[in-house]
């Protein structure tokens, strides 16, 4: 895949949509293209987080560490971002990325992401969307866990 | 050190002094006998003095005496010669006079050198002698700089001056007195005149001169301190960027330019007034004697040959005055630069001499208890650091210390270490003194290690076995001329009372170490190493560096089995798609065009990167089957791609870090250069912009920059361009490059290049990691590691060990620490640049390694929190300077103080 197909596969995802054609291209060329063979970690939970990665092709399940092992809470699928919050917030790994097929991506790394947020806005208010979205879900799912704790202990 | 310099200068130098002064005596006869001489040949065979008949002779070389009481005593009548064999036989006489006149000179030259160089070598290794005692305090109150140019340049003068303190004035005086004398012999009055203006001079010179002293002086003091800043900007170069101070810098040492410049411009002005009153006097003389003499002369009272020799005598004398003059300032000089040295190098308290005397011998083990009494620091300031401290640790104990900061706990142990000094109490071994101590046993049965490691600039192998490099303990047998060498590099050490320790022995106490010799060492520095987690760095550093098979015929040697295992291993782990190998027959497209191209590695300037485009050889090559028009095509299109990328950036832009094709600042040049050249043939553009778009399409890799570029033909074609390339390949390049042989070592390219002969594929985000453990552990199997771990220690670590990171260079200090294997090991917080999770696996590991094989040393550390003290059987808990709580941790935790309180 060149660095045209990409720039089309970059457009589809929400996140970068409404970024203007020329500067998704300098984007896709100052990532990393890199492929991962099923079974293969993207990342691991606790990990340090030094890059995002855009998912071009295949599938990737995100993976919780529990008391009771790993939990599978999400699947990624292609044109979607995963890894950002890590390297927004700072903080270590929230979750394990694992390849559920041979996966291809752009990796985009820590400083260059947080660069093109400054510089472009409208990625930043795009990103607070998703970020935003993903919270309700994330509460509603809480609310519902919680209702059916305390039906279970009453 | 002696406050006098003459006195200095003749306590080590009386004898010498003597045998030249002696010399200088001797020479004043021939010299004197050169000033009649001019007399006798004009005023005897050339205006005819005694051969008033013709064919009248006159004695040649009769040699008699007027001794008083017994009248003139004849030893030798002397030939008889005519007027014109006199003439000849005075001449050669004269320039036999030059020729011992100037052998004399010679000789007392080159002896007055060597006397001076002996005594700059004498005093330069005293003034580093006295560094190496300084008392430790001493060292926070001095600039390295200072001392550095004190020792370099501040004595220099004194060599040249040394040769000279008694000789000069001596010669000089004699020659000018001898001038003196033949002029009142000649002449009283004339004589009387230049008595007089000689004495002029003597009084008035010497007065005016003392304010060029004084100059001088100031000169030396502005010098210095001028150094002592430079040496500051380039140590505290960090902090100045940090704090955006360059400017306030620049203004410091622009003022302190002005300053130096001020007095230099005085020490001009004044030194060129007196040069011309000096000069003045001296032209006064000769006008006098025209005028005098000559009057006298019309006067009959004296006959020209006379005045004739006493001008002639006469130039003889401003000379030798003058530089009497010069030697008599220069004297005060260098005795005000000598007094200024010494006063910088005088402290209070010494080391003493026989604390560092060279021991050669074995050192037995410290059996006895290091114990402190009443034990006080105090800092520079006067502030309690320690504060009565008693305690008592054993051999083979090992005691945490914890404490707060400013605890004292880091002050105890650098007091342990000899680094601060008790105000008062002692620190004792046994009934002896830490300071009564000789430094052969501190330094052997004590170790220590701190957080501010120094390294010094050389291997990494050098600075590990510092700690072991006690004495020269092997006699380096020399042969032939080399022998000689030695025998005078020992003569004259010792003539300049320096010490003949030879520096090409080897130091390495090995046996201290555990090992028998070099070639067992790896046996005690792997664990070590392994211990401070320090192997693998080093490790990566001798697979990223490149070998010397001359050096390292081990490794070079088995490359080819080794390239096998580490493809077999890649097979049998299913990671063949991580790596593309080079291939003499096949394009890899994980290397760059150029890569591909050349297939080899540059080890000459005329094919690396930015010379490649431009060489005849090479472009003559691609123009060949069109190849040098594709990539010309493919460089523009490159050069289309990046501008229309990256144009819009700034220049500081971290995006520009991934353009691998030019920089920032090519970019308004590739603009001009696309405008000119956009749709016009390959003919239309010079050779040289035809380099520089061609230039682009090197750095071509497909799968990284993903412009679409490259095609199964153009592979085809850069493969068969190699071909013809080597084919042809002109003598003259023949040294310039390294083909890439899957058979044969290559000595241009990293060792770990030569492992892996094939690049590692871009898509693969934890390929490098991956491959360099699988190195590793291939380099145990094949039995390889010490091998490589012995090329990583050849790495330079740069000016106080900055190559390294600041974690590998406490690592290091500490494996230097335990590779000695003292008695008692006192670690400082040596690990603070570590992350905690770190420090806790170092500590665990250096406590293991430290008792390894039946070893029980005392150990003694600071620790920087409470919570790694249970891995000790003793923790000493300090808080503001007093020794507070002292037991074991079960001990400590049910007394519920200071040391809970910390742990919660």
């Amino acid at each position: 895949m060149l660095l045209n197909d990409e720039v089309g596969m970059l457009r589809k995802v929400p996140l970068f949509s409404r970024v203007a054609p020329a500067k998704l291209k300098l984007l896709a060329f100052t990532s990393d293209r890199v492929s991962y063979k099923e079974g293969q970690t993207l990342f691991h939970q606790g990990d340090e987080g030094d890059a995002a990665y855009v998912v071009l092709s295949g599938t990737a399940d995100i993976l919780v560490d529990s008391a009771a092992g790993q939990i599978k809470v999400a699947e990624v699928e292609p044109n979607e971002i995963v890894g950002e919050i890590a390297i927004l917030c700072d903080v270590s790994r929230t979750a394990t990325v694992r390849a559920s097929a041979p996966l291809e991506a752009l990796r985009i790394r820590k400083d260059h992401f947080l660069r093109l947020l400054t510089e472009f806005p409208e990625m930043t208010v795009e990103i607070v969307k998703v970020l935003a979205d993903r919270l309700s879900h994330t509460t509603a799912e809480l609310t519902a866990a919680r209702s059916r704790a305390r039906q279970a202990n009453s | 050190m002696e406050r006098s310099l003459a006195r200095y200068i003749w306590i080590h130098t009386w004898r010498q002094q003597l045998w030249i002064l002696f010399v200088v005596a001797l020479s004043m006869i021939p010299y004197f006998m050169s000033f009649d001489l001019p007399k006798q040949i004009v005023n005897g065979p050339i205006q005819g003095q005694g051969f008033e008949t013709p064919g009248a002779t006159q004695p040649f070389l009769a040699i008699d005496f007027d001794l008083p009481l017994l009248g003139t005593v004849h030893l030798f009548d002397g030939f008889q010669l005519n007027r014109t064999q006199t003439l000849v036989g005075l001449s050669l006489v004269f320039l036999a006079l030059v020729i011992i006149n100037g052998i004399f000179k010679l000789y007392i030259n080159t002896y007055k050198g060597r006397l001076g160089e002996r005594m700059l070598r004498r005093i330069r290794f005293e003034l580093v002698d006295r560094v190496l005692r300084f008392p430790p305090g001493h060292f926070k109150r001095v600039k390295s700089a200072e001392v550095a140019t004190m020792v370099k340049d501040e004595v220099e003068p004194l060599g040249g001056f040394i040769g000279d303190a008694f000789v000069t004035p001596a010669q000089l005086g004699g020659q000018a007195l001898t001038a003196l004398i033949f002029i009142v012999l000649q002449s009283f009055w004339l004589g009387m005149i230049a008595a007089v203006i000689v004495g002029i001079q003597l009084v008035i010179i010497p007065q005016m001169r003392k304010r060029l002293i004084r100059l001088g002086r100031e000169r030396q003091l502005t010098a210095r301190a001028l150094s002592g800043r430079v040496g500051e900007i380039v140590d505290g170069i960090g902090a100045i960027h940090i704090n955006d101070t360059s400017n306030f810098e620049r203004a410091d040492i622009a003022d302190r330019l002005g300053t130096i410049f001020k007095i230099r411009y005085d020490l001009y002005q004044w030194k060129f007034l007196v040069k011309f009153i000096n000069n003045f006097l001296a032209q006064v003389t000769p006008f006098l004697f025209y005028l005098v003499g000559g009057w006298f002369a019309l006067q009959g009272r004296l006959d020209i040959g006379q005045l004739v020799a006493v001008i002639n005598a006469y130039k003889d004398l401003p000379g030798p005055l003058k530089e009497l003059i010069d030697w008599d300032q220069n004297r005060q000089d260098v005795q005000v630069k000598y007094q200024q040295v010494v006063e910088q190098f005088t402290v209070e308290t010494i080391i003493d001499q026989k604390r560092q005397t060279l021991t050669v011998d074995k050192v037995t083990p410290l059996e006895d208890a290091l114990t402190t009494s009443s034990l006080t620091l105090v800092d520079d300031s006067g502030a309690k650091l320690l504060d009565r401290v008693s305690l008592q640790v054993h051999p083979g104990e090992k005691v945490a210390i914890v404490g707060t900061a400013g605890s004292g706990a880091e002050a105890l142990a650098e007091a342990f270490a000899g680094l601060i000094w008790p105000e008062s109490g002692r620190i004792a071994v046994g009934n002896r003194d830490l300071l009564d101590l000789s430094e052969s046993v501190t330094g052997r049965r004590m170790a220590y290690a701190s957080s501010d490691a120094y390294l010094f600039q050389g291997s990494l192998r050098d600075n590990l076995l510092y700690g072991l490099k006690h004495a020269p303990l092997t006699e380096v047998q020399y042969d032939g001329t080399s022998a000689t060498r030695r025998r005078w590099n020992v003569d004259e050490a010792r003539k300049a009372g320096n010490p003949d320790f030879d520096v090409g022995s080897d130091w390495v106490d090995y046996a201290s170490a555990g090992a028998s010799g070099p070639r067992d060492l790896y046996h005690s520095i792997r664990p070590v190493l392994d211990a401070v987690v320090l192997s693998q760095d080093i490790l990566d550093l001798g697979l990223r560096s490149r070998v010397d098979p001359g050096l390292h015929p081990e490794i070079s040697g088995r490359i080819v089995e080794v390239r096998g295992a580490l493809r077999e291993r890649l097979d049998t782990e299913g990671l063949s798609s991580l790596v593309e190998f080079f291939e003499p027959g096949a394009y890899n497209t994980q290397a760059t065009i150029g890569e591909n191209l050349l297939f080899g590695a540059a080890t000459g300037p005329e094919l690396t990167g930015k010379e490649l485009a431009g060489n005849a050889y090479f472009r003559a090559v691609l123009r060949q089957d069109g190849l040098g028009e594709t990539l010309y095509r493919m460089g523009l299109e490159i050069a289309e791609q990046a501008i229309e990328l990256f144009a819009d950036l700034p220049p500081d832009h971290p995006f520009f870090q991934q353009l691998a094709f030019m920089t920032a600042e090519d970019i308004p040049e590739y603009q001009q250069l696309l405008q000119r050249l956009r749709g016009k043939p390959i003919d239309a553009a010079s050779d040289e912009d035809r380099a520089r778009i061609i230039k682009l399409s090197f750095a071509y890799i497909e799968p990284r920059h993903r412009f679409g570029l490259l095609t199964p033909e153009l592979m085809d074609k850069i493969v068969a361009a190699r071909h013809r390339f080597y084919d042809g390949l002109p003598a003259e390049l023949q040294g310039a490059i390294e083909r890439y042989d899957p058979q044969k070592y290559n000595t241009a390219a990293t060792l770990s290049d030569n492992m892996l002969f094939g690049r590692i594929a871009h898509n693969q985000p934890d390929g490098p990691e991956r491959i360099r453990s699988l190195v590793r552990e291939l380099l145990d199997t094949l039995g390889l590691h010490d091998e490589v771990l012995d090329i990583g220690l050849d790495y330079n670590v740069g000016v106080g060990g900055r190559r390294l990171t600041s974690a590998q260079r406490q690592k290091l200090d500490v494996a230097r620490a335990l590779l000695k294997r003292a008695d008692f090991i006192i670690f400082n917080r040596p690990l603070a640049a570590l992350d905690q999770r770190a420090q806790d696996v170092v500590t665990r590991n250096v406590l293991e390694e430290a008792n390894r094989s039946g070893r029980n040393p005392a150990i003694l550390w600071v620790l920087p929190n409470p919570h790694l003290a249970d891995l000790f059987e003793r923790i000493i808990v300090f808080h503001s300077g007093e020794l507070v709580e002292d037991g074991t941790h079960e001990t400590l935790k049910k007394e519920n103080g200071i040391f809970t309180r910390m742990l919660a």
